[in-house]
C-alpha cells in the first residue's frame, strides 16, 4: 500500500523510456479495457468530488443542514428536510451520499496535494543529486536510502504523533513519508540520461547545466515519475484512511472517506452495514482505479515488458 | 571493512540523534499529558505537583538535556502512564510483534510466490488475471477493514479461531513464542493473515514480474533448445534466478510489517509494541513514543548494515563503500 | 450465514465443550480499558481502582450504588468535631497469612499519597488528615476542621500490608508485593495481555463463586464485541451503544445496564467580556452573550435531551436536570429536566437582545465519553436551528483537557462553550458542586474543574456550609439547595447521565455499578 516496492518494475532502479509520441502512448493505453474502465471510473469520481456542492442534497459540514434526528437511517429513507437519502445516513445524521462526495474531496485533496508536493520536492532533490554528483549526491542518496528503509506508514504515524491532527498536518506527514520515493526514481533515471550522448553533446555546445537538467533530463524522467505518482497517490489516500482509523488522522467533524469508514467501523457489528460499507466501496473504487491505471501505465511505459 | 562498519555506525548514531531531536520536540508541543494522568478529583495543587513530578515544568531544552544524559546511559526515561522504564516496556512487548510479523512474512511467501509463479507463467489465463486483480485489491483494501471482516467470518460466524488476543506460549530452542503451541497458532492465524495481505500481493507481483522477465531471457531459450522439460526449466533455472531478489525484497519488507502491525494489533488486541505505540501516542505517554522511535531507528539502521555486509560476502562484485562516494 | 453458524457450531461443538469443561468456574472478562499498574496506590484511575478492589479491601466498602458499607473497618463515627474513630475488623488475614491490624492502616495511609513516579496519587483524599493508632484494632483520623466526608474519602484507599508498604510499584506489578486481604489473589500480570486472579478461599466475607478470573484488555469496541460473540471471553465491559440493539436481539447474549454517576454537561464562559469563541453574526466582536443568564437559559431550552438520548445514545442514557441521577445523596427532588422549547428559546434570545442569534464554537473531546463528538455535533445542530450558529471542534482528550483547563493566557480556560463530563467519585453531590460550580479558588482547592468560571457567592456559601456539616439530613438539604441555585443560574447545562452497559454470555449477568467498575464479584450466574 505504501511502498513502491509493491511495484517490482519500479523498484528496479532502471529507467523507463518514452520512445513513442503521445498518440502512440494513448493508443497503447486504451488497448486495455480494464485500464480504460478504471480511468473512466477515476475521472467520474474526481468529477463527482469536484461537483459535490451542486449535486448533493446536503452540505454535511453545515450543521444547520444536518440533524441527529436523521441519524442511522437505512438507504432510501426520507430525511427531515424532505430529500431521499439513497445511501442512508450515518450516526450524526449526515446523508451518506453527500458525505461520501464531500469526503472524497478531502481524501483526493490530501492524496493529490501530498503526491504533488512530494513529487516536486523529491524531483528537485533527485535532480540535484544526479547532477551535482560527488559528495552531495552521496549524502543525499544516503538520506534517501535511510528514509526508504523505514516503512512509510511508520514515518507518517510518527509525523502525525509529532505534528497533531488536521488536513495540513497530514499532508505534511505524507509528504515527509513519500518524497524519498520520487527522489530515488528521478535520480536513477537522470543518472542514465546523464551518461547519454545527447547530454554530452549539449554540454559540448555550452548549454547551461540548468537548461540541460530542465529541458533534456527532466522530460525523460516524467514517465517513471507518473507511474510512481499514481501508486503513491493511491497509497497516500489509503494511508490517510488508516491514520484516521487509528485516531491520529483527520478530525471527525469534517470527515474524509477514511474518517467515514473509521466511524462506520463502530457500526460493523450492528447490522447497519451501509454506514461503513458505502464509504468503504468509495475508497476501494478510488484506490483500485488509480492502482489499475498505474499498473497499466507501467506496462505501457516500460519497454522491457514489450513483446 | 572495519572502517566501513565504524563509519556506518557513526552515521547511525547521527541519525538516531537527529530523530531524537525531531521527535522529542515534536511530541512535546502536542497536547498536555498532565490531564491524561491526574484524576478528575485532583485540585490545582495536585495538578501542579504532578507537573513538577513529571519534570514538565522545566524548560524544554533542559528536559531534552536530561533525556540525552539518561539515553547515554541506556535510560530512555520512565513511562508517564506505567511509571516503569520505557525501554523495558517496549522490549517486553517486542516478542509478540516479532512473532506476528514473522508469521505474516511466512504466509506471504508461502501463499504469494506460488500464485505469482502461476500468474507469470500463464499471463493470459483467466486464473492469472483473477490472481492479479485480487492482488490489486490486496493492496487497495484498508487493513483495518479487512481485519474486522476476518474476525466476523472466521471467529464470529464460523468460530474456527479466536477473535482476539495471544494464545499460550510454548518454548522451542530457548525461544518463547505463541507459534509453538496449537492454542497460540489458532490465535495468531487471523492477525498474521491480516497483516500478510499486503505482502501476499507484493510477493505475487514480484514473482510474476520476475518470471515474465526470466522467461524471455537467453538462458531459458537455451534450456528450451537443449530440450529440458518445462518443469525443470521453471523449478531449477527460473526459480533460482528470481528467488533471490524476491526473498530479499520480502525480507526488507519485514520492517514495513512491523510498521503496519500497529493497525492489526489494535484490531486483534495483540499485545505487541505497535499497540503500545498507538496507546502511547493517544495518551501522550511521551517517553514511550520517543523510546519506541529510538529503538525502531536503531533496529532499521542495523538491519540495513547487516544486509549490506551480507551482500558483500555473497556477491564479491559489491564493494563495501558508501554509495556514489 | 445463520445456517452456517449452526452447522459449524455442531461440527466444532466437541472442541468447544472440551475447552469450556476444563474449568467451569473460570471467568474471562474483556476490558475496555486496562489498568496501568497493580500497585493500588500508583494511579488514581477508574480501571486501576476497579482492579485493586479484587485484591485489596478498603476500610469502608462502596456497594454498587456507592453507598458505604463496612469493609476492613466494622464501624466509623465522629467522636468529637475533629476526630473520627474507626474500629477495625478482627481475625482478617492477608493473602500471605499475616494478620491485619492498625499498623497496616497507619502505613497504608502514609504510603498512599506518596508513591514515587505516581502520575496521580491518593493525596487528594488524605490531605489534612492525620491517622493515629489507638490500639491494634482502633485508629483515629484527625482533621483541622469538622469533616463530614471522612467515610467517602477513606473508602477510596486500598489497604496494603506492612510488608507492602516498603515495596516498590515494580514489586506490586511482579506480584510479590500484591498481597491484600481481598476476595482474589494475584496469579499473573502480563501488561497489554492479561491479568489473572484466583479466589481467596480464606476471605473474611462471602467467598467469590469464581475460582479463577482472567481480565483481558481489548480496547477496540467492535473487536471486544466480536470476542464475546466468538466466545473468547465470557463478559465485556463498555459495550458500544451502536451494538446494543443487535446484542439485545441475540438470545445467546445477556445485557446488564445501570446509570452511572457521570453527568455529561456543557460549561459556558461566564468570566470574560470578550470570549474567544463567541462572535457576532458575520464574525465581528461582540460582548460575551453567555454572561446573560437569559441566553444561557435559552441554550438549555434549545437542547432536546430526549433527542440526544434517543438518537445519539440509542436510548442508553438518562436525560439530566441536575448533577447526579436520583437516588444519590444530595440530589434535589425539585429539579426536572429542562423541557425542549425552541420557540421559547428564540423568544428568550430576542428578549436578551439577540433576535438573530450569534456565532459560537462548541469544543469537546472525541475519545473520552460515550459518543462525545456526536453529542457535541447534535448540540451544535440544535443551537444552529434557533439562530446561534454553532461550529463544532472536537479533539483527542490528550489535547482537549489541557486547553479546556488552562489553554489561554494566564492559565485560564481557553474555550467559550465546552462539552465535558463529571463522575462523582465520592458518590454524592458535594463532589460536582465543589469542583464544577464553586467559584475557582486555587488555594482552597475549590472549582478546580470550573472551566466556565461561574461564580455566585450565595451558592459558594451553601456548598462550604455543607462541607462543614456532619449531620447527614442537614447536609442533604444544603447540597440540594446549592444544586437548585446552580441550575437556576444555569452555571452549567447538564444534558444526560451516562448509562453503562456490560454484555455477557447467556447464563451470566452483571450487577451494574454507578462507579463504572467491573468487578468479578458482581458477575452472577442466573
Amino acid at each position: 500500500m505504501s511502498d513502491t516496492t509493491a511495484n517490482p518494475a519500479l523498484s528496479a532502479d532502471k529507467p523507463a523510456k518514452v520512445e513513442t509520441p503521445f498518440q502512440r502512448f494513448r493508443a497503447e493505453f486504451f488497448e486495455s479495457k480494464i485500464a480504460t474502465v478504471a480511468l473512466a471510473i477515476f475521472v467520474i469520481i474526481v468529477l463527482l468530488a469536484v461537483l459535490a456542492p451542486w449535486i448533493t442534497p446536503q452540505n454535511p459540514y453545515d450543521l444547520g443542514q444536518v440533524s441527529v434526528m436523521d441519524g442511522r437511517l437505512p438507504p432510501g429513507s426520507e430525511a427531515f428536510d424532505g430529500y431521499t437519502m439513497w445511501l442512508g445516513s450515518d450516526g450524526a445524521g449526515r446523508d451518506l451520499y453527500s458525505a461520501i462526495l464531500y469526503g472524497l474531496r478531502i481524501s483526493l485533496t490530501v492524496g493529490l496535494a501530498s503526491g504533488v508536493i512530494a513529487l516536486l520536492i523529491g524531483m528537485a532533490i533527485g535532480l540535484v543529486a544526479a547532477y551535482a554528483g560527488g559528495r552531495i549526491e552521496a549524502i543525499i542518496m544516503r538520506i534517501v536510502d535511510l528514509q526508504l528503509s523505514f516503512p512509510a506508514s511508520l514515518v507518517a504515524l510518527m509525523m502525525v504523533a509529532a505534528l497533531g491532527k488536521g488536513v495540513d498536518k497530514i499532508i505534511l506527514a505524507l509528504v515527509i513519508a513519500q518524497w524519498a520515493y520520487y527522489a530515488r526514481t528521478v535520480r536513477a533515471t537522470a543518472l542514465v540520461e546523464r551518461s547519454k550522448e545527447y547530454v554530452e553533446a549539449a554540454q559540448c555546445l555550452g548549454i547551461s547545466r540548468f537548461r540541460i537538467v530542465f529541458r533534456h533530463i527532466l522530460p525523460n524522467c516524467m514517465a517513471p515519475l507518473i507511474v510512481v505518482g499514481t501508486v503513491q497517490t493511491a497509497s497516500a489516500i489509503s494511508l490517510e484512511a488508516t491514520l484516521s482509523f487509528l485516531g491520529v488522522g483527520l478530525p471527525q467533524t469534517e470527515p474524509s472517506i477514511g474518517v467515514l469508514i473509521a466511524n462506520g467501523f463502530e457500526y460493523m457489528l450492528s447490522g447497519r452495514y451501509w454506514i461503513s460499507v458505502f464509504p468503504g466501496l468509495a475508497l476501494l473504487l478510488t484506490v483500485v482505479s488509480i492502482n489499475l491505471v498505474g499498473d497499466h501505465l507501467r506496462d505501457v511505459l516500460n519497454p522491457r515488458l514489450k513483446k | 571493512m572495519t572502517v566501513f562498519i565504524i563509519r556506518r555506525l557513526l552515521q547511525a548514531m547521527l541519525v538516531v540523534f537527529m530523530m531524537s531531536v525531531i521527535v522529542f520536540f515534536g511530541v512535546n508541543i502536542v497536547g498536555d499529558p498532565v490531564y491524561m494522568l491526574v484524576s478528575p478529583d485532583a485540585d490545582q495543587a495536585d495538578i501542579e505537583a504532578a507537573i513538577s513530578r513529571l519534570g514538565l515544568d522545566r524548560p524544554i531544552l533542559e528536559q531534552y538535556w536530561l533525556f540525552l544524559k539518561g539515553a547515554a546511559q541506556g535510560d530512555l526515561g520512565d513511562s508517564f502512564i506505567f511509571g516503569e522504564p520505557a525501554l523495558k516496556l517496549i522490549l517486553h512487548h517486542m516478542p509478540a510483534t516479532m512473532e506476528l510479523a514473522f508469521s505474516a512474512l511466512m504466509l506471504a511467501i508461502v501463499i504469494g510466490i506460488p500464485l505469482g509463479l502461476y500468474a507469470g507463467l500463464y499471463p493470459d489465463s483467466r486464473v492469472s488475471k483473477g490472481i492479479m486483480a485480487a492482488s490489486i485489491f490486496g493492496f487497495s483494501l484498508p487493513t483495518f477493514w479487512v481485519g474486522l471482516m476476518l474476525i466476523m467470518l472466521f471467529a464470529v460466524e464460523l468460530r474456527w479461531v479466536p477473535a482476539t488476543g495471544r494464545g499460550d506460549l510454548g518454548s522451542f530452542l530457548g525461544i518463547e513464542s505463541s507459534i509453538f503451541t496449537s492454542d497460540g497458532l489458532s490465535h495468531i492465524f487471523l492477525p498474521a493473515l491480516n497483516l500478510a495481505l499486503l505482502k501476499i500481493s507484493l510477493a505475487i507481483r514480484l514473482t510474476r514480474a520476475g518470471v515474465r522477465e526470466a522467461m524471455g531471457q537467453d538462458y531459458v531459450k537455451y534450456a528450451r533448445a537443449k530440450g529440458l522439460s518445462t518443469r525443470r526449466i521453471i523449478l531449477v533455472h527460473v526459480m533460482k534466478n528470481i528467488m533471490i531478489p524476491v526473498v530479499t525484497v520480502m525480507g526488507l519488507e519485514f520492517g514495513s510489517l512491523i510498521g503496519f502491525s500497529v493497525v492489526t494489533e489494535t484490531i486483534f488486541a495483540w499485545p505487541g509494541m505497535g499497540k503500545l505505540l498507538i496507546d502511547a501516542i493517544l495518551q501522550l505517554d511521551r517517553p514511550v513514543v520517543v523510546a519506541y522511535l529510538m529503538i525502531i531507528v536503531l533496529f532499521f539502521v542495523l538491519i540495513n548494515l547487516i544486509i549490506d555486509i551480507l551482500y558483500s560476502i555473497l556477491d564479491p562484485r559489491v564493494r563495501l563503500q558508501d554509495q556514489g562516494a | 450465514m445463520r445456517k452456517l453458524t449452526t452447522a459449524t457450531a455442531v461440527a466444532l461443538g466437541v472442541l468447544a465443550i472440551g475447552a469450556s469443561a476444563v474449568s467451569a468456574e473460570k471467568l474471562t472478562i474483556g476490558l475496555a480499558s486496562e489498568p496501568t499498574s497493580l500497585d493500588p496506590h500508583f494511579h488514581n484511575l477508574g480501571p486501576n481502582n476497579a482492579m485493586s478492589v479484587h485484591i485489596f479491601d478498603r476500610l469502608i466498602a462502596q456497594d454498587e450504588k456507592q453507598r458505604l458499607s463496612p469493609g476492613l473497618a466494622v464501624s466509623w463515627m465522629p467522636v468529637d468535631d475533629l476526630t473520627w474513630e474507626f474500629k477495625l475488623r478482627e481475625g482478617v488475614k492477608f493473602h500471605d497469612g499475616s494478620d491485619f491490624n492498625a499498623d497496616d492502616v497507619v502505613c497504608t495511609m502514609a504510603r498512599a499519597p506518596d508513591v514515587p513516579n505516581s502520575p496521580s496519587g491518593y493525596g487528594t483524599y488524605l490531605k489534612g488528615k492525620e491517622v493515629i493508632k489507638i490500639d491494634d484494632y482502633t485508629v483515629h483520623f484527625k482533621t483541622a476542621a469538622p469533616y463530614p466526608l471522612m467515610g467517602n474519602d477513606i473508602s477510596t484507599i486500598p489497604v496494603i500490608s506492612e510488608q507492602g508498604c516498603n515495596s516498590t510499584t515494580e514489586e506490586f506489578n511482579a506480584g510479590t508485593a500484591a498481597i491484600g486481604t481481598g476476595p482474589f489473589k494475584f496469579q499473573s500480570y502480563t501488561p497489554g495481555e492479561s491479568i489473572v486472579l484466583v479466589r481467596n478461599d480464606d476471605y473474611w466475607g462471602d467467598a467469590a463463586i469464581w475460582s479463577e478470573v482472567e481480565f483481558r484488555p481489548i480496547t477496540s469496541g467492535p473487536s471486544r464485541v466480536a470476542s464475546l460473540l466468538a466466545g473468547d471471553v465470557d463478559m465485556i465491559t463498555g459495550v458500544p451503544t451502536t451494538d446494543i440493539a443487535t446484542l439485545r436481539g441475540n438470545d445467546q447474549i445477556q445485557l446488564s445496564q445501570g446509570a452511572s454517576n457521570r453527568v455529561i454537561y456543557l460549561h459556558l464562559d461566564q468570566f470574560r467580556e470578550d470570549s474567544p469563541f463567541v462572535k457576532a453574526n458575520g464574525g465581528g466582536d461582540i460582548k460575551n452573550p453567555l454572561l446573560d443568564v437569559r441566553v444561557r437559559k435559552a441554550i438549555s431550552m434549545a437542547i432536546s435531551r430526549d433527542a440526544i438520548v434517543d438518537r445519539v445514545m440509542e436510548g442508553v442514557a438518562i436525560p439530566a436536570g441536575q448533577l447526579l441521577p436520583e437516588g444519590f445523596f444530595g440530589v434535589s427532588d425539585k429539579l426536572d429536566v429542562v423541557a425542549y422549547d425552541p420557540d421559547g428559546a428564540k423568544a428568550l434570545l430576542a428578549e436578551a437582545g439577540y433576535p438573530d442569534g450569534f456565532e459560537l464554537t462548541i469544543h469537546g473531546p472525541n475519545d473520552r465519553y460515550i459518543n462525545d463528538a456526536k453529542i457535541a455535533e447534535a448540540v451544535a445542530q440544535m443551537l444552529t436551528r434557533i439562530g446561534i450558529k454553532t461550529a463544532v471542534e472536537t479533539m483527542p482528550r490528550s489535547v482537549y483537557f489541557g486547553r479546556a483547563s488552562r489553554g489561554a493566557e494566564g492559565d485560564l480556560p481557553e474555550f467559550s462553550f465546552i462539552l465535558v463530563g463529571w463522575g462523582a467519585g465520592s458518590g454524592e453531590a458535594s463532589s460536582p458542586l465543589k469542583s464544577l460550580i464553586h467559584t475557582f479558588d486555587k488555594d482552597a482547592g475549590f472549582g478546580s474543574s470550573n472551566r466556565g468560571r461561574h461564580s455566585d457567592p450565595e451558592t459558594d456559601a451553601l456548598i462550604e456550609e455543607a462541607l462543614r456539616t456532619v449531620d447527614d439530613a442537614k447536609r442533604q438539604e444544603l447540597l440540594a439547595a446549592a444544586t437548585e441555585r446552580a441550575i437556576e443560574n444555569v452555571a452549567i447545562i447538564p444534558t444526560h447521565f451516562q448509562v453503562n452497559t456490560w454484555a455477557s454470555k447467556k447464563g451470566l449477568s452483571y450487577i451494574a455499578r454507578t462507579d463504572e467498575y467491573t468487578l468479578a464479584t458482581g458477575v452472577v450466574k442466573e
